[in-house]
């Protein structure tokens, strides 16, 4: 697949839209006490969803070639692994220091 | 792309397609983006690691404004928006428009280094410095690197800008505005990433 057609205006202003609803219902669920226990799921998924959003539609990675999307997605994963593992290390050094 | 575009991403000077039939410059730029992930990626590490470690504040619950960030947010969400339409007015040939979807995405990304330099000043006056804590050295690193992007984007913006004011920017040059909208959309990302896990998980 080489590089092709981007969306049309609309869909661009279709996007804007989600993203500012999807941003309002962050901040809303931030503040609303009845969500703190699933605060932070709910918030990386929204997260996630934004992400993908501008990557799709905004950087076009939808429609253009894949080779681009492994270009960028091969780091971007790298990148999450970096996060996760680290945290798992220290967190779990910290366990086994504290006993807890 | 579209077809009309095509051809003229063809026509324009210094175009240089792979052996994959697609843009040397545009390949490049997506590993750049690549390699970027990780340094963000690196950087988010440190400051999930030592969150909550700091022994003395301000911490951040005690200083952070959700209200003022969610409009930078906005602000930034709504010039990548900016920066989508300017690189269709100019792979169309609207450079009326082009001009204006430019200097107006420009303008959003200054209008975001004004709101985090009263941020961070906010910050040092209410006793935060880059080192007073863990929290304060590892937000500074974080938000501060995003902000040196951020400038760069905007100088870049600003650059296409009189570039297309003095007639040297058109649809045979859609590529560089197609990167430089690659470099800004990827700045909005890794704010997205940025206001959640800084801003909204305390």
């Amino acid at each position: 697949m080489s590089e092709q057609a981007h969306a049309t205006t609309a869909t661009y202003l279709r996007i804007a839209a989600i993203l500012v609803m999807i941003t309002l219902i962050e901040v809303g669920v931030f503040y609303v006490p009845t969500f703190q226990a699933l605060l932070v799921p709910i918030l990386l998924v929204l997260s996630a969803v934004k992400f993908t959003l501008v990557v799709m539609f905004y950087m076009h990675l939808k429609f253009d070639n894949r080779f681009f999307a492994f270009l960028f997605g091969g780091p971007l994963l790298l990148g999450v692994a970096v996060v996760v593992s680290l945290l798992f290390i220290f967190y779990g050094a910290v366990r086994l220091r504290t006993g807890t | 792309m579209t077809h009309g575009s095509a051809h003229a991403h063809e026509a324009g000077a210094g175009a240089h397609r792979t052996s994959m039939g697609l843009d040397s410059r545009k390949m490049a730029f997506w590993a750049f983006i690549g390699s970027e992930c990780l340094l963000f990626g690196s950087l988010i590490s440190t400051y999930l690691v030592y969150k909550g470690r700091s022994l003395t504040g301000p911490f951040p619950h005690e200083i952070l404004n959700i209200p003022f960030t969610s409009f930078s947010t906005f602000d930034l969400l709504m010039s990548s928006l900016a920066m989508v339409l300017a690189l269709a007015a100019v792979q169309r040939g609207d450079m009326k428009q082009g001009k204006l979807w430019l200097l107006v995405t420009a303008l959003l990304g200054l209008v975001f280094l004004a709101g985090q330099f009263w941020e961070f000043s906010h910050f040092v006056r209410e006793g935060l410095g880059l080192t007073t804590n863990l929290f304060g050295s590892t937000f500074y690193v974080l938000t501060g690197t995003h902000g040196a992007h951020v400038t760069v984007g905007v100088i870049w913006l600003l650059t296409l800008w009189v570039q297309a004011l003095r007639g040297k920017l058109g649809p045979a040059n859609a590529m560089t505005v197609e990167i430089t909208g690659l470099y800004w959309h990827f700045v909005d990302v890794v704010w997205i990433v940025i206001f959640t896990v800084v801003y909204l998980i305390q």
